[in-house]
């Protein structure tokens, strides 16, 4: 069976060798960068402009975002039908093509999350790495711990006050650089698109933008719902302990609703200018109504009408508008508005990848994705529902480890 | 020991050596094949008054070139137009038109079989397509990797050894050229059966078209006759408007194609 068949449905004229080729791995695939790219603003909008409100969440959304990070070319191993082969991007790396620059754009964003994390944890290492090394007796996992943290600490020993203050500026000079690195890493998936001028509905040099900005949105979803959740296992943790904590759990609670409505903020701001973008792209292809109008018209106002209208500007996005500006904001609410927001970023990538696709080259046939549910072979585990919700739960499963290393509240005795 | 200086020497001896495999690769991606002129540019010329769908060019390009003969790709394909006296145009390529069109119905996909009566019909005809081997690719521009590349006599090849099988090039192409290999996995298309030109022969599909529909030229040759039609007659190329400069020039093309 040639790849593409078993999950494309051929309609009216198409041609022969038409498929839907990208199918719901390249949808997670911006997906992924998308909250790489938003998570790491967030952090940013901390660091760089010293917006004191949301301190709290900035270091938690910087490993968040480096958790991502190893999630984010996921899809595409799994996409590719040689993955094997997807080192040669950078052994040949075709610099006409917006994909070649994968690789270096990645790396460099890797290494910029990478360095600004061993600068915020630095005195954390040193502390653990000089604790431990003092400690007599060590058991064999302390001293795994110890090799790891004396690794990390990458010998370099001073906590002075000068020291930490260098360590401060580095910071805000890599998230500064880091932002229009973040923007250029989503910026450019959307130039992926955006720049293939035989898709109709891709080609627009608005296609960036809006993939920056719905990348921003679904970023800080993302933070503000792993937030809450994680804040909520410590308000539960506290409540069954006997332990005393440096802060009440009113304090807890008081602080965690503080950060998630300013939060909340800078979510709606972003949120709008995305679906602002999109309209205008819309109205604009409506307006000139160039040869492909007609075939895009019918996918966007009929056919993929549910999908586009309902399910991502309905639901996705008018929906957790009016949950954020509706006053007296809960977590609960935040918690429904934010899963919603995530929902509607995940339906604007499908109906750009696949809907790109439901038509035909011919603009006289359509072509429909079936979304392979249950695998019966590897081909349909990977480019299906068991592949996109692995790659999903990826991030998770890593923060969780990553976040032993890097701890994100409270221990490290120099707040940042 | 190890001193600082030495370790820097070092790690620029090793990252000189990672560069190296780049090198040689780019030099032989666009290199021609060998013993190949270079002071000819294939085009190609379909002259489709003269085609009736028999299918016997996809069969022989199938069977030439290795593609499976019952996956539903295929390298070239016959397209069939009926437009109908209400102005409508019904076009269909049941499995490429690997068999010919032997039936009076269109075929829609999941949408069945379109019935036509012969008395409703304004005028019918037959489109071969295959690939453009276009003078600006849109494909080769997209790929990643280099993996698939224009040689100096304009033929857009993929390279199977190295293509990582990310489709990019198969949606960059505005003529639908390209698909999957359900062999290799890797991108597959026409070559303008650049093996049998190299050997002094002509491409299977023009060899096995009864009719003369399918012609292959160089360009850069006046008196080739392909070259003298494109030159002295009124042709037309598909999808001038993608910016491509495609290469297989139509001699009677209607307006409803596609």
């Amino acid at each position: 069976m040639v790849h593409g068949e078993i999950w494309t449905m051929k309609e009216l004229f198409t041609y022969p060798n038409e498929y839907i080729y990208w199918s719901v791995q390249i949808v997670m695939y911006p997906f992924m960068t998308g909250l790489v790219a938003g998570a790491f603003v967030l952090s940013s909008l901390y660091h760089v402009f010293g917006i004191k409100e949301l301190k709290d969440i900035a270091r938690f959304a910087l490993v968040f975002s480096f958790a991502l990070l190893f999630a984010a070319p996921m899809p595409i191993m799994l996409h590719l039908q040689h993955p094997f082969r997807g080192i040669n991007v950078m052994m040949t790396p075709h610099f006409t093509s917006a994909i070649a620059a994968f690789g270096i754009v990645f790396f460099t964003y890797g290494a910029i999350v990478a360095s600004e994390l061993w600068f915020l944890y630095r005195k954390h290492f040193v502390d653990k790495a000089l604790a431990l090394r003092e400690k007599q007796d060590k058991s064999f996992v302390e001293q795994l711990w110890y090799l790891l943290y004396g690794t990390l600490t990458l010998g370099s020993y001073d906590v002075s006050d000068e020291a930490l203050h260098r360590d401060e500026k580095a910071i805000k000079v890599l998230a500064g650089i880091g932002i229009p690195v973040a923007c250029f890493l989503h910026g450019y998936a959307g130039f992926i698109f955006g720049s293939v001028k035989a898709n109709a509905l891709w080609m627009t040099p608005l296609m960036p933008v809006i993939f920056i900005m719905s990348a921003i949105v679904s970023g800080i979803a993302l933070c503000m719902l792993t937030y809450i959740v994680v804040m909520e296992i410590r308000k539960f943790m506290m409540k069954r302990s006997r332990k005393t904590w440096q802060q009440s759990l009113e304090e807890v609670k008081g602080a965690e609703m503080h950060v998630v409505k300013m939060t909340a903020k800078y979510l709606v701001l972003f949120l709008v200018l995305a679906i602002t973008l999109e309209f205008l792209d819309l109205i604009f292809r409506g307006y000139t109504a160039v040869k492909s109008w007609d075939v895009l018209r019918s996918v966007i106002y009929e056919r993929d009408f549910y999908d586009i209208f309902i399910m991502q500007y309905g639901i996705g996005n008018l929906v957790p508008l009016l949950l954020f500006l509706v006053p007296g904001l809960t977590i609960r609410r935040t918690i429904l508005g934010v899963l919603l927001v995530l929902f509607g970023v995940f339906m604007m990538r499908w109906n750009v990848v696949i809907g790109g696709q439901a038509f035909s080259l011919t603009f006289a046939g359509y072509m429909h994705y079936l979304l392979p549910i249950v695998p019966h072979d590897w081909e349909t585990a990977k480019e299906g529902l068991v592949g996109a919700v692995g790659i999903f739960v990826m991030p998770f499963v890593l923060f969780w480890f990553i976040a032993k290393v890097f701890p994100v509240f409270g221990e490290t005795n120099k707040a940042h | 020991m190890l001193t600082r200086r030495n370790f820097l020497k070092y790690s620029l001896a090793g990252a000189a050596g990672l560069a190296v495999p780049a090198t040689i690769k780019a030099s032989t991606g666009t290199a021609p094949a060998a013993g190949t002129a270079t002071d000819k540019r294939w085009v190609f010329l379909v002259d489709s008054t003269k085609c009736v769908g028999c299918g016997m060019c996809v069969k022989a390009c199938k069977n030439e070139n290795e593609v499976p003969y019952d996956a539903n790709v295929s390298r070239t394909w016959v397209e069939r137009y009926v437009v109908t006296k209400d102005g409508k145009v019904h076009a269909d390529s049941p499995k490429a038109a690997r068999d010919g069109f032997t039936t009076q119905t269109i075929d829609q996909g999941h949408h069945g079989k379109e019935i036509i009566k012969p008395a409703d019909i304004s005028k019918a005809f037959f489109v071969p397509k295959l690939c453009n081997h276009c003078e600006n690719p849109a494909c080769v521009q997209v790929c990643p990797v280099g993996a698939t590349y224009q040689t100096k006599e304009g033929v857009v090849l993929v390279d199977r050894t190295w293509c990582i099988g990310c489709g990019y090039c198969i949606m960059a192409c505005p003529y639908g050229v390209r698909f999957f290999h359900p062999v290799y996995h890797t991108a597959e298309k026409c070559t303008f059966c650049v093996h049998r030109l190299h050997a002094g022969l002509k491409p299977a599909c023009v060899e096995a078209c009864p009719f003369g529909a399918r012609q292959i030229g160089n360009r850069n040759d006046p008196n080739d006759p392909v070259t003298k039609t494109i030159l002295n007659n009124k042709v037309q190329v598909l999808k001038e408007e993608y910016g491509t400069k495609p290469q297989v020039y139509y001699l009677g093309l209607s307006m409803e194609v596609k």
